[in-house]
């Protein structure tokens, strides 16, 4: 009999950090408001939602924390961190906050196209995991990067898959896909999906969870929207789980054998 | 146990003075080799493992297994395809260097073994520059030095200045020598070694252990990680074989292809690279008449070979693969480029042979199928529509 759709949620575990989710569809936080985490929670099955350290430490209206319920796992992020330092400064202070070990090193040194600064999201994640956080760094898909964040101690590794809040999609698939062949950990395609069957296709690659954000929140109806992709992730995770059938080739057989040679 | 193995030491338990490290991936490995079931693959699994972009290993074992024996041309097809990919028109060129013979080890299937009444020898100082002088007047500009394994008459010094010498007329130099500590791999690499070879001869720990009676090679384990050690000290490649034919040859392809899969995985920047040697006639067999001790209960038959062969291609199709002089010359020929990247030429396996002016001459370690020389082999390589590479590298 067929699995339904939570029952393939529940039976397939995602370890990251040393906990354990079900869901594998993650909410950024770019564009943040309640309908967004409620669709996201209700209706795409988010278990973690990322959290900008940045807009939480406000005492006025806009804390964003106020608007996360409980039982959902808040992932606080470096964002606006031009530098390892900075990162590493923004992390103690979510920590000091009460958001737990968990963070993601966002830095960017470039406001334009917001692309992660690579050599200091290493130097940030090396240094914060000697303090004992869960770190999940933000980065370009390169492979030299991603494996000097295995030995720097990454829980998971988080290449983009396009420009951040461009919608734009796999742009940087083989690079993706290059990192799932030969990391070990986790790898979450962070920024840039537009569309739910681009969630689908990078999780039948192989990639361990998908984040989205400004997908959902410019879209014309919210909670489908989110229905859309909690629905995507899952598919794409069973059909890598199943083993995608093999595409037939047309080419046609060569016109010497290469084995004649052989004698026994 | 039988009682003799008893009486014997451990084949697990390290000796003084060798280094141990730390490193999953002999567990790794040897799980994973007990754990294949060569039969239990289908056609539809081979099928799938050939036209997969990437191989898993599980699709390496598929490749390895009887159910792909059918599939051996479109193997075959493949693998040219890979080997072009990866390597182009380029067939590397080498010859082997003996330079002693002298041999701690009682390994029951070789010629060198220590109870073998052979001629002994080794070369001094002198005699290695005239040998590679020799040798380097073929033409040829890579030279893989080789000593029977003896901690004693060939120590790492010994090697030390064959590979300095080595290095005023070569341009790369590869050792198969005796597998030593990360610091003695750095010494040699100091000295002009670029990559190491070593042979497990067979991943089934069982079987080793009644192969390899004596001698520091008895010591699996130290033996495995020859490599992880070796890229520790520095050296820029290292080289996996296992005897084809001493246990069942799929099982320990399987290993062999693991052992290099994780090596790369864990040192990215290693270049990596596989030999394909399968038992030949056992000269000390013959010599000694210790067959009473153990004899091959299957051979590996040359189609199987070529699986193998195949197999390591498209599960690695980035890593160099040597063809083995005890091969004959039709069958390494159709070989090169479509599976083997690199082959020898002018080979001998005894001690002193390239120089006229070397009058020492030791007993070889095992007999080889393919004497041409080096005009021979490059015309060979051209005849197949392949371009002979001395050298593409430069030691920095």
């Amino acid at each position: 009999m067929m699995k339904s759709e939570r029952e393939i949620l529940q039976d397939d575990r995602f370890m990251l950090g040393g906990r354990e989710f079900h869901s594998r569809f993650i909410l950024g936080s770019g564009k943040y408001n309640v309908e967004l985490i409620k669709a996201a929670i209700e209706q795409a099955g988010a278990e973690i939602i990322t959290l900008a350290v940045r807009r939480a430490n406000s005492e006025g209206e806009g804390n964003i924390l106020d608007f996360i319920p409980e039982g959902t796992m808040l992932l606080p992020n470096t964002s606006g961190a031009r530098n390892a330092e900075e990162a590493v400064r923004i992390a103690r202070l979510s920590r000091e906050l009460g958001c737990g070990n968990f963070v993601k090193v966002e830095i960017m040194r470039d406001s334009k196209y917001l692309l992660p600064d690579n050599v200091e999201t290493v130097k940030a994640t090396e240094v914060l995991t000697k303090e004992g956080f869960a770190v999940l760094p933000y980065m370009f898909p390169d492979l030299n990067t991603a494996r000097d964040l295995v030995q720097a101690g990454a829980a998971a590794v988080m290449p983009l898959a396009a420009p951040i809040g461009s919608n734009k999609g796999l742009a940087a698939k083989e690079f993706i896909q290059i990192l799932i062949h030969e990391i070990d950990l986790p790898i979450i395609v962070d920024a840039g999906i537009g569309r739910p069957s681009q969630a689908c296709e990078v999780m039948e690659m192989g990639a361990a969870a998908v984040m989205a954000n400004t997908a959902i929140a410019t879209a014309g109806d919210i909670p489908r929207m989110a229905l859309a992709f909690g629905k995507a992730v899952a598919a794409g995770r069973e059909a890598y789980l199943s083993g995608l059938g093999r595409v037939r080739e047309n080419g046609g057989e060569a016109s010497s054998p290469l084995t004649g040679f052989l004698r026994d | 146990m039988d009682e003799k193995q008893q009486e014997r030491s451990s084949h697990m338990k390290y000796l003084e003075g060798m280094e141990q490290i730390e490193s999953d991936i002999l567990e790794k490995v040897i799980t994973a080799r007990e754990k294949y079931r060569p039969g239990n693959y289908t056609s539809e699994d081979v099928r799938n493992g050939l036209n997969a972009e990437e191989r898993t290993i599980e699709d390496f074992a598929a490749l390895l297994s009887p159910a792909a024996e059918p599939f051996l041309e479109e193997m075959a097809q493949k693998a040219k395809e890979e080997t072009e990919k990866h390597f182009g028109n380029s067939i590397y060129l080498f010859t082997p260097i003996y330079i002693s013979n002298y041999c701690e080890n009682h390994c029951v299937y070789c010629g060198f073994n220590c109870h073998n009444l052979i001629h002994r020898m080794k070369l001094n100082p002198e005699e290695i520059e005239k040998e590679m002088k020799a040798v380097a007047e073929t033409g040829l500009e890579e030279i893989l030095i080789l000593t029977g394994e003896s901690w004693k008459q060939s120590d790492v010094t010994y090697i030390g200045e064959a590979c300095k010498i080595a290095r005023k007329y070569f341009k790369m130099v590869g050792i198969e020598v005796y597998p030593m500590n990360s610091e003695d791999y750095r010494y040699l690499r100091n000295c002009g070694a670029d990559y190491v070879t070593v042979f497990q001869e067979t991943y089934d720990a069982d079987r080793y252990e009644m192969l390899h009676l004596a001698g520091h090679k008895r010591i699996f384990p130290y033996r495995f990680h020859a490599q992880e050690r070796a890229l520790m000290g520095g050296m820029r490649g290292v080289a996996f074989a296992a005897l084809l034919g001493l246990s069942d040859f799929r099982k320990d392809a399987f290993a062999t292809g693991l052992h290099a899969y994780y090596i790369q995985r864990k040192y990215p920047y290693a270049e990596i690279s596989f030999s394909c040697p399968r038992l030949r006639p056992i000269t000390s067999l013959e010599r000694e008449g210790t067959a009473a001790i153990w004899e091959p209960e299957e051979t590996v038959k040359e189609r199987q070979l070529l699986q193998i062969m195949c197999a390591y291609r498209l599960f690695l199709p980035f890593a160099g693969m040597t063809i083995s002089t005890r091969e004959r010359a039709g069958f390494r020929d159709h070989v090169i480029g479509m599976a083997a990247t690199k082959i020898s030429a002018g080979v001998s396996t005894g001690i002193g042979s390239h120089s006229e002016e070397v009058e020492k001459q030791g007993d070889d370690q095992f007999e080889i199928a393919d004497n041409r020389n080096v005009i021979e082999v490059i015309a060979a390589i051209k005849e197949q529509g392949l371009q002979p590479v001395m050298n593409d590298y430069v030691y920095v």
